[in-house]
């Protein structure tokens, strides 16, 4: 089957301003999903009164729903209610409710993985809790929880493929566009792997390699 | 006017019609699930195996279906296969088949880790015993691994219930289409249709999924200690 050359460089503009799209959402979605985690992590180490119990259904609630529905609700039923968001902030605000809880569970993860010895030690030195989050358990607890962090980055970029389904034009739209405008079926498609393949295949490499550094940092091997 | 709002949900046959999508939903899930099991065990087998170019086939495999989205592959099979096969496939079988692959995929890697976290004796014992290839898995490795792989097999299962929420971007009429069906019916009646359908869809897909991963949670902290 010959591929249709010159439809692929008329459409290439399009997947490209698609691309940026998809990684500056995806890039929101997960910066705020890492201060959610952090906050959600420290709220239940802590076992803030209160806060704790909402914080767990957060994550229960969170963690056991499809992104699409949580994006459909946001999207076409709050507006409803008077909560008029645009897609994008939708999305980012979808993105980073999913991702909230998986990065909690990480960094959660990571503080249960340092010893209780090494916290105790540090509370009868003297430190205030905030000292003893940022020079005790934090650095211990970075290597363990990086291996996690990077799979849900990962994982949030690619969740990211759902927000064509609220109007915004990232990669599916286009290529769901391209398909019914054109018929170029194969060509929009098989762009459509590409593209995705250009925006993980390097932070997948990335995270490979930056395990590896870490887990050299931690163990020596 | 939200309290007015709720009604669309009782309102003639809308619930039943709501069960009935997400029967469909349902049916894909269940379906995927076992077919991918099934699958996933051949995989891990072979991904335990000696040869090494099998075993790098079978990494190929699983990091195909871990770098390209879900969707992508939904839309790969349902658009771009009958064009090059010339023929025709239909939405829940496409999503069936996509499902099965990832599950697969996923669930040899379960196995993988599974029969791989088995100590050496076991196999070495039964060669001792003189089990030949097929008595050895049957009755010693799979046994025990399948204790092993239960929490992350249905911990798979789980995201599987929920990504077949996707399977609306492929022209299924399951829980999802049938509750914007509903609402593009009434929203002129009820404008807060659309919140109630939606908040019903996160629930019923909450309702299924917590029990499960509750599940999987207790028997992963049951079998460490």
């Amino acid at each position: 089957m010959g591929i249709n050359w010159e439809f692929v460089i008329t459409a290439l503009p399009l997947y490209e301003k698609a691309a940026w799209l998809t990684l500056k959402l995806a890039l929101w979605g997960i910066l705020s999903s890492l201060v959610i985690g952090l906050l959600c992590s420290i709220v239940l180490y802590y076992k803030t009164k209160g806060l704790a119990p909402l914080v767990r259904g957060y994550i229960e609630l969170s963690r056991n729903t499809p992104l699409l529905i949580q994006l459909f609700f946001l999207y076409y039923g709050l507006t409803k209610l008077g909560i008029v968001l645009s897609e994008q902030t939708c999305a980012i605000v979808g993105l980073a409710f999913l991702g909230g809880s998986y990065m909690a569970e990480a960094f959660r993860g990571g503080v249960e993985s340092v010893s209780k010895s090494q916290i105790e030690s540090g509370l009868s030195i003297g430190l205030s809790n905030l000292q003893l989050i940022r020079y005790v358990i934090l650095p211990q607890a970075f290597s363990v929880t990086l291996p996690s962090l990077g799979a849900n980055c990962i994982f949030l970029l690619k969740e990211t493929s759902i927000v064509g389904a609220i109007a915004i034009p990232d990669l599916m739209h286009v290529t769901q566009d391209l398909i019914g405008m054109y018929y170029q079926t194969f060509e929009a498609l098989l762009m459509l792997v590409i593209a995705y393949l250009i925006l993980l295949l390097p932070v997948s490499f990335f995270l490979t390699w930056l395990e590896r550094k870490v887990r050299y940092a931690e163990f020596g091997n | 006017m939200l309290n007015s709002g709720i009604s669309v949900l009782t309102e003639g046959s809308n619930l039943l019609r709501l069960m009935g999508g997400l029967l469909i939903t349902a049916r894909i899930a269940l379906i995927a699930i076992i077919l991918g099991s099934l699958l996933g065990i051949i995989v891990g087998l072979v991904r335990t195996s000696k040869s090494r170019v099998l075993r790098f086939i079978c990494r190929f495999y699983l990091e195909l279906f871990r770098i390209i989205p879900i969707l992508v592959w939904l839309f790969f099979v349902y658009f771009g296969v009958p064009g090059i096969f010339d023929i025709h496939l239909e939405g829940e079988l496409v999503a069936v088949i996509v499902f099965s692959l990832w599950g697969a995929a996923e669930m040899g890697d379960i196995v993988r880790g599974a029969l791989e976290s088995l100590p050496k004796h076991q196999i070495e014992s039964g060669k001792a015993l003189g089990l030949n290839f097929w008595q050895l898995y049957r009755f010693v490795l799979l046994p025990q691994a399948t204790r092993r792989m239960l929490p992350g097999a249905i911990n798979l299962s789980t995201r599987m219930v929920k990504t077949t929420s996707l399977v609306v971007m492929i022209g299924v009429i399951d829980v999802v289409k049938v509750g914007q069906q509903i609402i593009e019916r009434s929203i002129l009646k009820e404008p807060t249709s659309s919140f109630w359908i939606y908040g019903f869809i996160f629930i019923l897909y909450f309702i299924i999924c917590y029990p499960l991963s509750k599940l999987s949670k207790k028997l992963e902290a049951k079998w460490e200690s």
